[in-house]
């Protein structure tokens, strides 16, 4: 029997969560013994496979680029974990929410004695009118916040699930920490 | 003159106990080892009832009450903790979670924040409303303390600290509902307030980031709401 299959998916966060992932030290090396890592921003793979058992999301729904790819990972993935607070709440990136995008772009891109003002048009994503935490947008089974989760909370996460336990994550971990 | 109080008892999750008539179900389950979770009750302070995390089942009504202003009665029969209750408790942690900006990460008072805890104690690992994301004003007008109001939760615990035991009545709510505002005086900022004696019992009993003592952010500074009932002893000449 094959292994189960793993993803990570960075959407708009600090990749801290995947930093917290490879926080695990040696423990990912025994870890990784379980599972086949068919995608994720830490290895080079640039399709999402048609079939993944456990998917990882870091990060919010904040372009129209987050927004396909997190309905893509849906698509395909069995158990889809919120890992983070960005991708559990909006976090940091959802700060800019009360701004409307115009006015946003305008602020950074413009004023502050740059010689080029201009806002970016071409070759980067749309910004959402709302940045919004990953369970609006599509079904989320297994929640986990903290900003980032630590390194133990995500190894028993993983290896719950890879035992087909459902983890207490309560328990683990909470927003903020 | 009120008559004095009489003896009652009553029954909470099945365990027999005794209260005077003037208790709440709170006191008399806290004082018999029975926890009721709470957030706008604070020993020392009068009871609003404002945030509904108390709220209790009482056999024979459908109605849920708030423990924390319902007084005891004879015969009562009191269930604390219920599937019910639990689900409602969540429920009120989220709405507060969704109703302003409560930025953990990146919050003055994470680690040692009292909705934070409560939060982790009941399993909420997400928020199933959407964010209101209003857009708040911070004013740190004061010389040594903030109000950053994405963190408040309009309990009123400084409201009632100010009035109650420091006798300033500085602060006050403006609005009502979901549009209401922790104000200072006439709605000034708190640095131009005439009132306010800058004593602090608002920053230590605020169970949030909202109030803060400015030269404190970014050290892990725990409030310390415990003064109140001292001072509430000695007043009344207890100690």
């Amino acid at each position: 029997m094959s292994k189960p299959t793993l993803a990570t998916v960075w959407l708009d966060g600090c990749s801290g969560c995947h930093m917290s992932i490879l926080d695990m030290d040696e423990r990912l090396v025994e870890l990784s013994e379980q599972f086949d890592l068919v995608y994720s921003p830490l290895v080079d793979y640039k399709e999402f496979p048609a079939h993944v058992d456990i998917a990882l999301i870091e990060g919010s729904v904040s372009s129209d680029e987050d927004d396909r790819k997190i309905r893509l990972v849906r698509a395909h993935t069995r158990v889809l974990v919120s890992l983070g607070d960005c991708a559990v709440t909006g976090n940091v990136p959802a700060m800019r929410n009360p701004i409307p995008v115009p006015e946003l772009l305008d602020s950074v891109y413009k004023g502050n004695g740059l010689l080029q003002e201009q806002v970016p048009t071409h070759c980067l994503p749309t910004l959402l009118p709302r940045v919004r935490p990953v369970h609006e947008v599509v079904n989320v089974d297994v929640f986990v916040p903290g900003c980032p989760p630590s390194a133990d909370t995500i190894f028993t996460i993983i290896s719950e699930l890879l035992a087909g336990r459902v983890p207490d994550v309560a328990a683990l971990s909470r927003f903020g920490a | 003159m009120n008559p004095a109080p009489a003896v009652k008892t009553l029954a909470i999750d099945g365990i027999d106990v005794s209260a005077s008539s003037d208790q709440t179900i709170l006191d008399a389950a806290r004082e018999n080892g029975i926890s009721i979770p709470t957030l706008c009750h604070l020993d020392g302070l009068t009871e609003v009832g404002a945030c509904r995390m108390c709220l209790v089942e009482l056999k024979g009504s459908t109605r849920l009450q708030p423990a924390c202003v319902t007084l005891v009665e004879e015969g009562m029969e009191v269930t604390t903790r219920t599937p019910r209750l639990e689900k409602y408790r969540r429920m009120v942690l989220e709405l507060l979670f969704a109703e302003r900006n409560h930025v953990c990460s990146v919050c003055v008072a994470n680690n040692m924040c009292e909705l934070q805890d409560q939060a982790k104690a009941h399993g909420v690992t997400h928020v199933r409303f959407p964010y209101r994301s209003p857009e708040l004003p911070v004013d740190v007008s004061h010389e040594r303390f903030a109000l950053d109001h994405n963190r408040c939760i309009l309990c009123t615990r400084c409201v009632r600290v100010c009035n109650e035991i420091e006798g300033a009545h500085t602060w006050d709510l403006l609005g009502r509902g979901v549009n209401s505002l922790l104000i200072s005086d006439l709605h000034q900022p708190w640095g131009e307030s005439d009132t306010c004696t800058s004593c602090g019992k608002c920053v230590q009993v605020c169970p949030t980031g909202a109030l803060f003592d400015k030269s404190k952010v970014g050290g892990k500074v725990r409030k310390n709401p415990d003064f109140l009932s001292y001072l509430n002893e000695m007043r009344e000449g207890l100690r």
